[in-house]
């Protein structure tokens, strides 16, 4: 087998701990779906995407969603810029993820299970289907799982086309129909109206991984760890300016200090928490906290040490953004055009700071007024690196061409500029 | 006849259901909307709240005839406990929600969504051809823009697509709120429109990027009529009309279809629903055209002729026992449906009438008939057709379509270009005095006139036909056969042909059954229907290419809704009451013309070659 799928010797309190497989779906098996559903619930369990939804709602509205057909899907579009946790749990810990989505389907009665599997994954997909045949001969996939009579459920995997924003719920289940991946409007949400039309859940690998070790071991067990509000360990995948990058599972509520000392980061000028969507943190914010109540995060945590231009960085998000908007809904489309603009005219010189404060505005209705996501938090690099970086920013880039009032000295507006 | 949409889920016409997809029809639910307190029903979406209770909300890709997108975001209202705004057009109310609809949030929302689409829109309002009657251009009005805020294109970015004789596509005034798009796919089901691309380099684009022309576009020009801003046009043949009208030595011969005349004064601030024929016919002479006629005279001839294709394919397969011969027949007067079925169902062209449509017809009579009457050279004629439509651009120009040695017709005219020259002309349409048509043709029948709407071809030949056949009119109060008229997609019915004339007898105690289907998306129902089998025994079958036929035609005034296109529809049908001669065969003019010059009757040797036509089979796979 290549080296790639061998399980390496990782540490960590949930995830990474000790599992016999098989043995979660057998006890699962023997438990009614309610209990399932009150583990699931008591163990405070949430959505590893970064959005954090309890997962226990969405089961449960699925469960109770009046439909002869419904569907689990796990998400496994990891597209986040600087997150690749998912990838050691696939290519690691298959059996959690597969024996999470067949309990999924178990509990909110699902047969049908797919995996939407980036398109830069694929060559996991040959890993994945051999474990599913395993499964399937184990007959914890197929008929009558586990002996349970009428516990019918299998899985199949889909490969993604290679787009950013397919990684949202809906537009994953827009591609997986065949269209052009672009979000739908919520409501109906995915619960109720999913793929196919179908009621469907849609759970992100970890958030599936969870699930067996929280039916071995309790929900009691899992709230011990982490946060108040968020139960559990996360997986952040780390990267940038430090020794040790890689995937670690560590209890939520960790702070950005512990992680860059975990990582054997120095020099750090800058942290980026939740990949390019999410917040950047300078120094003076290093002591706060990762989890659902402080600093919301799907696990990517990119760090800059001091030689690093910071508008640099925003530029490359911004580029980023751009390129992966769906296209379809106004405030994102072009909305994130106007943002790398400005950060191109910081870069030229050719700025107001009237002109800035106008696109932080614009930046406001962005995220109340974008269709999804995407375009819900692209703005969040510009405000935070702006903010945070001021002075590294606006000392490094000068304005000649204005006065400190920001007024220009010609006649023509920054607007102008594209 | 149900069909499957093809639509995503989240685009379809929301029902009444509640939060966990149980139809709750009939319950209500009581709301705050701007701090008043009200019950609505259950499921009913935001913006149909506040359209019922008079509170404008502004929208861009929402449109009545089509699905919701939710995509401009311009219709954002507040609803609160929610940290985003929700989209009106999208959002259905189940729970005892307070909206707010014009909050410092909203409107602050709307107002840079208003920027951001202008800092992309390209060109100048005083150069476009949907100056004053364009969405974008009244919704930066009703928001008091008056900069741009976050700059403005200067170059243009795309080529302008003018391949097509129909529809002229400026993809830099596109807005992308794909309403054409949801037109082209989920209204018409033609589906040559598409987005592609992703993010800033999403446009809307056709099959491989190639122009509108070499692909399966059938030019009924709906998207014209949907598209909110100047992105979208007709292929505008005026300057040239113009040059002839200038013309001394050309003869520049108007015909008018009835659907202008039912809705060019929208154009002129008139509300839907008052017939201009009389105005019209004035305005177009002061304008300087030598003769206006009546295309509800040819209508009139299409009816004989095809009437009579129709008892001709009737006695061959009743009598002659001919299994090659393809019933039901199906009209052929819609220029888009024509186009529709040459590619998508090529194999069934044989079901399809060869008489030419009235506009063609009349070209080729003025080109022969009425130049040898009159003793002008064919050559100096020019034919102008005043058409609802966007797709009688692309019919005119069909080589085939000049059998008298000339071309048929020289230039297809649409409602809103006809109206365009009124104004050029500096007159005002509705406050001209009322003229007559021209003779010979100047007589038309109310058969012809009911054309313009879904149904009124299927009603002006029943009416000649049962004629023809049994020696009686129609058995249907006052000539009216309502069966054949309203707004729904596919009509079906049949008249029972008893006590028949001697030589159709063989028609004694037949159930005349026939079909009316409207827009393209229920033309492909009816087509599959044939496909499996569906229509043996049926006989005659009524297709029109636009939702609502001709008087929702591409070339109509926008915009477009089934409210507007039922009051033109009305207009129609009470002018055709007032008129005294109701039948196609009764038309003195037709007598006239089938005495004089066409002479072996319909379907004649003469007639079939200056007034019948053939099809290509075009499939769908272009070049």
């Amino acid at each position: 087998m290549n080296n790639l799928f061998k399980k390496k010797d990782r540490k960590g309190p949930v995830l990474f701990s000790e599992y016999k497989p098989g043995s979660a779906l057998l006890k699962a098996a023997g438990m009614s779906r309610d209990d399932i559903l009150f583990e699931i619930k008591d163990s405070g369990l949430k959505g590893r995407g970064g959005a954090g939804f309890p997962t226990s709602v969405k089961w449960m509205l699925t469960a109770s969603a009046d439909s002869e057909r419904k569907f689990i899907v796990c998400n496994a579009d990891e597209g986040e810029p600087g997150t690749f946790k998912d990838r050691v749990l696939l290519t690691e810990y298959p059996e959690l993820v597969l024996e999470g989505m067949i309990i999924a389907a178990y509990t909110i009665g699902a047969k049908e299970g797919i995996i939407y599997l980036r398109a830069e994954y694929s060559y996991i997909k040959e890993f994945l289907e051999n474990k599913i045949s395993e499964l399937r001969k184990y007959n914890f996939l197929g008929k009558n799982i586990a002996g349970k009579d009428g516990f019918d459920f299998d899985i199949k995997i889909r490969l993604g086309s290679g787009s950013y924003v397919c990684g949202e719920e809906t537009a994953l289940i827009e591609s997986l129909e065949g269209h052009r991946g672009e979000p739908r409007n919520k409501p109906p949400f995915p619960v109720n109206t999913g793929y196919l039309g179908c009621p469907t859940v849609v759970n992100n690998v970890e958030t599936l991984a969870s699930v067996p070790h929280i039916i071995n071991k309790g929900g009691d067990w899992f709230h011990k760890f982490g946060t108040d509000k968020s139960t559990g360990s996360k997986l952040f995948s780390i990267s940038g300016d430090c020794k040790y990058p890689g995937v670690y599972e560590l209890p939520f509520g960790i702070s950005i200090k512990d992680l860059l000392e975990i990582s054997g980061a120095e020099n750090t000028k800058a942290v980026q928490i939740g990949g390019a969507s999410g917040l950047c943190f300078p120094e003076s914010e290093f002591g706060r906290k990762l989890c659902f109540e402080e600093i919301s995060t799907g696990g990517s945590v990119m760090i800059f040490d001091r030689s690093r231009d910071m508008l640099k960085v925003l530029k490359n998000f911004m580029e980023f953004f751009v390129e992966e908007s769906c296209g379809q809904c106004t405030p994102c489309r072009i909305g994130n055009v106007r943002l790398l603009e400005g950060v191109k005219m910081i870069e030229r010189n050719e700025y107001t700071f009237e002109y800035i404060e106008k696109l932080k505005e614009l930046c406001g209705t962005m995220k109340i007024a974008s269709k999804c996501g995407l375009g819900q938090s692209s703005p969040n690099p510009f405000i935070s690196i702006l903010e945070n970086f001021k002075d590294e920013i606006f000392g490094k880039h000068l304005n000649h061409n204005y006065d400190e009032k920001g007024i220009k000295k010609s006649g023509i507006s920054a607007a102008s500029y594209s | 006849m149900k069909k499957e949409l093809r639509s995503p889920v989240s685009q379809r016409p929301h029902t009444a259901e509640d939060a966990n997809g149980k139809s709750g029809i009939g319950s209500e639910v009581g709301i705050e909307l701007n701090g008043e307190k009200i019950k609505v029903a259950l499921g009913k979406s935001i913006l149909d709240i506040c359209r019922e209770n008079k509170i404008h909300i502004p929208t861009l890709c929402y449109h009545e005839d089509l699905c919701i997108a939710g995509n401009c975001r311009l219709c954002l209202v507040e609803i609160e406990g929610m940290k985003n705004l929700q989209t009106a057009c999208s959002f259905p109310v189940t729970s005892p929600v307070k909206i707010k609809t014009f909050s410092d949030k909203v409107r602050k929302a709307r107002k840079h969504i208003i920027d951001l689409l202008l800092s992309e829109h390209y060109g100048e309002c005083y150069s476009c051809v949907r100056n004053n009657n364009c969405e974008l251009q009244t919704l930066a009005r009703e928001h008091g823009i008056d900069s741009y805020e976050f700059g403005h294109v200067c170059e243009p970015r795309f080529e302008i697509d003018n391949s097509s004789a129909a529809v002229i596509r400026e993809m830099d005034k596109c807005i992308l709120c794909r309403r054409c798009v949801r037109t082209c796919i989920d209204l018409q089901e033609v589906g040559v429109l598409e987005a592609i691309n992703r993010g800033y380099e999403t446009k809307i684009s056709t099959f491989l990027d190639m122009p509108l022309a070499d692909v399966i576009c059938i030019n009924c020009g709906q998207c014209i009529n949907r598209c909110p801003t100047g992105a979208l046009h007709a292929n505008d043949p005026s300057d040239l009309i113009w040059k002839a009208i200038e013309d001394p030595r050309k003869h520049v011969v108007l015909q008018t279809a009835p659907s202008p005349r039912a809705s060019i004064g929208e154009e002129f601030g008139l509300s839907p629903g008052h017939s201009m024929t009389g105005q019209l016919n004035t305005a177009a002479r002061r304008i300087g055209f030598d003769k206006v006629f009546d295309t509800n005279f040819s209508a009139d001839l299409t009816i004989m002729e095809e009437g009579t294709e129709l008892l001709n394919r009737l006695k061959k397969a009743i009598v002659d026992k001919d299994e090659n011969v393809k019933l039901p027949q199906f009209t052929s007067c819609s220029p888009g449906w024509v186009k529709f079925i040459e590619h998508f169902y090529p194999e069934k062209l044989d079901y399809l009438s060869t008489a030419k449509s009235p506009q063609q017809m009349f070209g080729a009579v003025l080109k022969t008939f009425y130049a040898e009457e009159s003793g002008i050279d064919p050559a100096d004629i020019v034919t102008v057709a005043l058409m609802p439509c966007a797709a009688k651009k692309f019919e005119c120009n069909r080589p085939e379509m000049n059998s008298s040695g000339f071309k048929d017709v020289d230039y297809g005219l649409t409602t809103r270009e006809m109206a365009k020259m009124i104004r050029e002309a500096g007159l005002v349409l509705p406050e001209l005095p009322k003229s007559g048509f021209d003779d010979p043709f100047g007589e038309a029948t109310g058969s012809g006139l009911i054309f313009g709407s879904t149904g009124g071809v299927m009603e002006a030949a029943l009416r000649t036909v049962y004629e023809l056949v049994t020696g009686r009119p129609v058995p249907f109060d006052g000539l009216n056969i309502d069966v054949c008229r309203g707004m729904k997609g596919i009509k079906e019915a049949s008249v029972k042909l008893e006590n028949c004339k001697e030589e159709f007898s063989f028609l004694e105690g037949v159930d005349l059954k026939f079909i009316v289907a409207h827009g393209t998306a229920n033309a492909k129902v009816v087509m599959d229907m044939l496909k499996r089998g569906e229509l043996n025994g049926y006989h005659f079958v009524e297709i029109m290419a636009c939702p609502g036929g001709c008087i929702g035609g591409g070339g109509q005034p926008i915009p477009t809704s089934e409210s507007i296109r039922k009051l033109r529809a009305k207009a129609i049908y009470e002018e055709e009451e007032s008129l005294s001669v109701r039948k196609s065969h009764e038309n003195p003019k037709i007598k006239y013309i089938y005495d004089k010059y066409f002479t072996d009757g319909p379907c004649g040797k003469l007639s079939h070659k200056l007034l019948h036509t053939g099809y290509i089979k075009r499939g769908k796979l272009i070049k």
